[in-house]
């Protein structure tokens, strides 16, 4: 079976939600939108206070080359636009609506009728997946229609990332069992949007079942083919699934592109289905609401701006020994502050995790057993990085390469000694970026 | 309601791993080759491996406590480890007062100076037997013949090892199947074959230690004895009888692979092991002493530094340098 190539890990899967299908998440009382939801310029805000919005109407447009529409995911007047703190920590502007009923934009199809055809040019499905606000929905949030561009002519394969080799969550295994014809059209369209004929769906082999019911379906289009993934952590990583799939290594410092490939996550191609074959917005998300000390795991659909409290609640309420609530998995998710924490539109999951679970324990000093070396995806050593962060030697940091790390978090997921060799490379990989920009 | 949340950066789950169970799997790779020193050694073999763990811990824990004043950490096993890998390292008729000796030189000089574990730059182990064998040169090189259960310590048959034969031409080599079960003369864990392969094996399962290590010692020293022995079969012995008998499998499969000493990437390993092999070869085909393992090692460790820093791990996105 197929994976990538170079280091890896087994983590526990914990997939707690699996296969027990997906609900709606009730309409909350309020939403708040932040303005910044995807790699790149925040968005240049439309609305004023007081203001009346439909579920789909345009909050705020994209206010650069890298940045995204925000649409609003319910019907009701806008509050106050104010600053929030989000999951990555940081206050945001962000549009509070209060919510009255649920009324759509006109244009968008509200039936659950099947569109299977398609008759857009490229650069009409590229403008329509810009005017819907869709992003990368894997957490990297990188606006689609850019990453399409940056493919467009140069690229012979369209890879969809279905691994989801994150611990615990779901939502895109649900969503494959769901929405399988969908995602295909999807694909379809964007392979159209990108000028391929070959897209090759990546599904690490935990979801047989998917594999089969994707199969199953892909046999009905051309040139879509679906491959059983060995399961390994980070197989989802874009470059070492690039390497599984197609044996292409993308070099350091470039794109996928320039290897001849995109990838796109398998939640966006069905983003991409919605928005152009039924003018459907990106306002709603699948989310997996899990963790061992929750009483009910599952895979909610929730409007984007929902307090993360509504998903937690609706799953059975928060434990009393909760120590962490995380935005996403347990490997490269971010810890959230409270439960107003709104859903955002690369927020695939809110795992819980009970205090025990949560504490790091004492770092001790390193024994250069090698285990980060072997298992580091990006072939770095992750020991070292540490310590030359630590001394602060940037030249030699920059010259044993950390900044290809890509943040995986196998290294301290690994080390016998529980050093944070995550936390400092991420410092060191930060400064390092600093100074070769301003060498610029 | 207010809730308090931990908030730190990802990952934020952990394998569980420990440097415990690094330490006491090793420790549970060495029973069989206890078990094997024990039967041929008998007494001496359990007084001199439960004086040289005891001084170990004992040593780790007063300098510790009461020269660097740092919280001891004997419990993490790598002191123990220490312990038993120095009184495999000794014959099994040595004196107490120099085991004490040769474990304070291991854990005050080899360990604890450079700042305790991971920050060693040799195998502890291996600088408390090399210390003792440079001082106390006749009681270390005089090792019991071996029996069955011997009840017998300090009083023991001392005999030659086989090395010794080859080195001084005398005497008669045993077969291969008592090399391999460890009928032979020699410190307490180097004898039994089969047993310190088991150890390995069982390390392998364990996913301690990696192969690379001790497969490249043993192929060097083959190798490189194997085509003397071709050369000249008179002079020199048979590869086979160079890799089962002396400390060199014990070496290769327990002292060599030692985490804190050894390289970290596999090119280093690599390197490190194919150094070892080829010092111990040397020093036995043509050096003063009739065993080189500790040596080679020893100064493999030095150069480890310098494999770490200029040999690095394949990275991913690059194919071909300059191509």
């Amino acid at each position: 079976m197929k994976t990538f190539k170079i280091g890896g890990i087994h983590p526990p899967q914990n997939k707690l939600s699996a296969n027990k299908g997906t609900e709606r998440l009730p309409l909350p009382k309020l939403v708040v939108i932040p303005l910044h939801q995807s790699l790149g310029a925040p968005s240049t805000l439309l609305v004023k206070k007081g203001e009346n919005v439909k579920v789909g109407s345009l909050l705020a447009k994209s206010s650069g080359f890298i940045s995204a529409n925000i649409h609003s995911s319910v019907s009701g007047k806008v509050t106050k636009i104010d600053k929030v703190l989000d999951s990555s920590g940081y206050r945001k502007d962000a549009v509070f609506i209060e919510v009255e009923g649920d009324e759509w934009e006109e244009s968008i199809d509200r039936t659950e009728k099947l569109i299977e055809e398609f008759n857009l040019s490229s650069e009409e499905i590229i403008a329509k997946i810009e005017q819907a606000g869709i992003v990368g929905l894997g957490g990297a949030t990188f606006p689609t229609n850019v990453k399409l561009m940056s493919g467009n002519g140069k690229i012979d394969t369209l890879i969809i990332n279905a691994t989801e080799c994150e611990p615990y969550l779901t939502d895109d295994h649900s969503l494959m069992l769901e929405k399988g014809r969908e995602i295909l059209i999807g694909i379809k369209i964007l392979m159209k949007a990108l000028g391929v004929n070959r897209a090759i769906i990546g599904i690490e082999n935990n979801k047989k079942d998917a594999i089969e019911h994707l199969s199953a379906l892909a046999s009905e289009y051309n040139g879509i083919e679906v491959v059983a993934l060995e399961v390994k952590y980070p197989q989802g990583g874009e470059k070492q699934l690039i390497d599984a799939l197609i044996g292409r290594q993308v070099p350091s410092g470039k794109l996928p592109a320039d290897v001849g490939t995109v990838v796109q996550n398998v939640g966006t191609t069905f983003a991409v289905y919605e928005a152009v074959q039924k003018n459907k917005p990106l306002f709603e998300r699948l989310v997996t609401v899990t963790g061992k000390s929750l009483s009910k795991p599952m895979d909610v659909w929730a409007r984007i701006g929902t307090p993360v409290r509504n998903l937690i609640e609706y799953a059975g309420g928060l434990p009393e020994n909760t120590g962490k609530i995380i935005a996403g998995g347990p490997m490269m998710g971010k810890a959230i502050i409270n439960m107003d924490v709104p859903v955002t539109k690369g927020m695939s999951g809110v795992l819980i995790l009970s205090d025990k679970e949560s504490l790091r324990k004492e770092s001790r000093n390193c024994i250069r057993c090698g285990k980060c070396v072997k298992i580091c995806p990006m072939g770095l050593v992750p020991s070292y990085l540490m310590t030359l962060t630590d001394f602060e030697e940037w030249e030699k940091a920059e010259n044993f390469n950390i900044t290809d790390c890509l943040e995986c978090g196998s290294c301290s997921y690994t080390c016998p000694s529980n050093r944070p060799l995550l936390d400092y490379i991420r410092l060191g990989k930060g400064k390092v970026n600093q100074i070769i920009r301003n060498r610029k | 309601m207010m809730e308090k949340l931990i908030v730190s950066p990802s990952p934020h789950i952990h394998s569980g791993d420990t440097v415990e169970k690094k330490m006491y799997g090793v420790l549970i790779a060495l029973i069989p080759t206890f078990i094997v020193s024990l039967i041929f050694f008998g007494l001496g073999a359990l007084i001199v491996t439960i004086a040289s763990v005891f001084f170990c811990v004992l040593f780790e824990f007063l300098i510790q406590k009461f020269l660097m004043k740092v919280k001891p950490t004997v419990m993490d096993g790598s002191a123990m480890l220490t312990g038993v890998l120095l009184a495999f390292n000794l014959p099994s008729n040595l004196p107490v007062w120099i085991i004490m000796i040769g474990a304070l030189v291991a854990i005050g000089i080899g360990k604890l100076t450079f700042g305790g574990l991971g920050n060693n730059i040799f195998n502890p182990a291996l600088v408390g037997r090399v210390f003792l064998l440079i001082s106390f040169p006749a009681p270390m090189t005089t090792w019991p013949e071996p029996g069955l259960f011997p009840m017998n310590y300090l009083d023991a048959t001392t005999g030659a090892t086989v090395l010794n034969k080859i080195e001084n031409h005398f005497g008669t080599i045993p077969d291969y199947f008592s090399l391999l079960l460890g009928n032979m003369g020699g410190s307490l864990g180097e004898v039994g074959a089969l047993a310190i392969l088991l150890g390995f094996l069982f390390m392998l399962w364990k996913k301690i230690i990696q192969w690379y290590i001790p497969v490249f010692v043993v192929l060097t020293v083959f190798a490189f004895t194997g085509i003397m022995n071709l050369i000249n079969p008179v002079e020199y012995a048979s590869p086979v009888i160079h890799i089962l008998s002396g400390g060199l499998l014990l070496g290769a499969v327990f002292m060599a692979t030692d985490y804190v000493t050894s390289p970290m990437t596999k090119a280093g390993m690599i390197i490190y092991a194919i150094g070892i092999g080829v010092i111990t070869s040397i020093i036995r085909l043509w050096g003063a002493y009739p065993e080189g393992v500790s040596f080679a090692i020893l100064i493999m460790n030095a150069i480890t530094p310098l494999l770490n820093t200029y040999l690095k791990p394949k990275r991913y996105g690059v194919k071909i340098k300059n191509g």
